[in-house]
């Protein structure tokens, strides 16, 4: 494997078109190994179009993206990242772990991988069941489990806690927290403050521009502030001033 | 391309097949339904030994089309075509799952009406009874190709949907079945003979009509295939990996 010490995820003046108008303006940051990355910002600010941008789904318009030190998008790194969408890409008409086995056997993972993924989120007790029977937060464990077969050097996950209850989203972050010990790399995006302390490092987006790029403590230093609510609502005034 | 994606993608496709056990019993029985009906409304061997022929022609295509353009567009919209175009999944693994898991159903389609037909209807064949099952299954071939070409075209399904009498109507008019396809305006003959349901209908006749299909019949039965597979690799052509 090459680049091992380079980060995960290098961009370089992104830039991506939607709809005719620029909706990521040049985006320029690197995400590295072995942590979770928060992207943090409201709903709309282009968090999951950059999280597209870096599967190599997204059609850009401009700049460079590198992943695991190939160009995103290549072939060989579709075994490589695990991506979960906001609204769960599953089967609806298959149970669970029949979306798991198919996922699996696509991926070329382990047999009994779907088994461990569904332990991993806490969806081993709904296996059997219809995706279309599933409540939302179960729904989108089941799209997190598949996004985990194959354990992935780098998980691109989009919101991943909505719906959650608080327990749950202890657990899960646990999970995170316990597979980047392991090496696996995590982009996670997020629009929910608190979530963000729980991250090494934090990117802050808005309106398709990086407003802040550190470790949260830093931002909170730099903003003079303990609340990380408060900090973003500064890292805004900031900017507007600017 | 892969053999195990392939045929783990077919698999998936028939197990969801089989968690919707209406419409495999909708599938597989209105067309037998339809053939017993008509069989009834002629009330005379030789209208519907005429008509028989056509109607394996035509549902085997039609509820493909209908089927897989559904299906694929319900990929495309539920966000299981965006995961699985950022897996090591080869276009055509896709398609041609999709072909072989339908294809299957087709069979199940066609054998039906075919057995109905050819005991209880009283159809007669004068020659063996391959040539038909294997247009009818060319025909359901064509039917998933055009489907899924189509689905890239429609953004809902309501869209989808009306694609059928777009693809469907035109091809019946203009097939020779109403109107013999020599006694067609020069212009209309020239439409048909470049869709591949003229093909279908006239090697569907050979097929039960001669005791030994000949040198047309296979020529017909090549259109059909190569329509097919031009319909395939278009359909492979509209998968993007990446989308705006």
């Amino acid at each position: 494997m090459m680049n091992l010490s380079g980060p995960a995820i290098a961009v370089r003046d992104l830039r991506v078109v939607r709809g005719g108008a620029e909706v990521l303006h040049g985006l320029t940051f690197e995400v590295p190994r072995g942590q979770v990355t928060g992207l943090l910002g409201p709903s709309g600010c282009g968090k999951t179009t950059l999280m597209r941008a870096v599967v190599g789904v997204q059609i850009v318009s401009g700049g460079e993206v590198s992943v695991l030190g190939e160009p995103a998008g290549s072939a060989g790194l579709r075994r490589r990242i695990g991506y979960s969408t906001q609204s769960p890409a599953v089967y609806r008409d298959l149970t669970v772990l029949e979306n798991l086995r198919y996922f699996a056997a696509v991926l070329g993972a382990p047999k009994d991988d779907p088994e461990r993924v569904l332990a991993e989120v806490g969806l081993a007790g709904a296996a059997g069941r219809l995706a279309s029977t599933l409540s939302g937060g179960q729904l989108g464990r089941a799209g997190l489990a598949a996004a985990l077969l194959g354990r992935p050097e780098l998980l691109v996950l989009d919101e991943p806690t909505v719906g959650l209850d608080p327990v749950l989203r202890q657990e899960l972050w646990t999970l995170f927290h316990r597979l980047a010990e392991g090496g696996t790399t995590i982009l996670v995006s997020s629009h929910v403050m608190d979530e963000a302390a729980r991250c090494e490092r934090l990117i802050v987006l808005r309106q398709g521009e990086i407003l802040a790029d550190d470790t949260p403590d830093a931002l909170r230093a730099r903003t003079r502030t303990t609340d990380l609510e408060e900090a973003f609502l500064r890292l805004i005034e900031e900017r507007a001033a600017a | 391309m892969s053999l195990a994606i392939t045929l783990a993608t077919a698999r998936r496709i028939m197990t969801q097949l089989r968690h919707d056990r209406r419409t495999v019993a909708l599938m597989v029985l209105v067309p037998t339904l339809v053939m017993i009906l008509l069989y009834y409304v002629m009330d005379d061997e030789r209208a519907f030994g005429h008509w028989a022929p056509i109607l394996l022609c035509v549902f085997p295509f039609l509820v493909m089309f209908l089927i897989t353009s559904i299906a694929t567009l319900r990929e495309r919209t539920s966000g299981t075509l965006e995961r699985l175009m950022a897996m090591p999944l080869g276009r055509l693994d896709l398609l041609l799952g999709y072909g072989l898991a339908f294809g299957l159903a087709a069979c199940a389609q066609v054998a039906l009406a075919l057995a109905v037909s050819l005991t209880w209807l009283g159809m007669d064949l004068p020659g063996p009874l391959w040539p038909l099952v294997l247009v009818a299954l060319l025909n359901a071939l064509l039917g998933t190709a055009l489907g899924l070409l189509c689905s890239a075209f429609a953004r809902t399904e309501f869209q989808a949907v009306q694609f059928m009498p777009i693809v469907m109507i035109p091809q019946i008019l203009l097939g020779g079945i109403l109107v013999p396809r020599g006694q067609m305006a020069t212009l209309l003959e020239w439409i048909s003979d470049v869709l591949p349901m003229s093909y279908a209908i006239e090697a569907m006749a050979h097929a039960v009509a001669d005791a030994d299909p000949g040198g047309e019949f296979w020529r017909d039965v090549v259109v059909v295939a190569g329509s097919a597979v031009l319909a395939l690799l278009l359909g492979a052509a509209t998968l993007r990996r990446r989308t705006s």
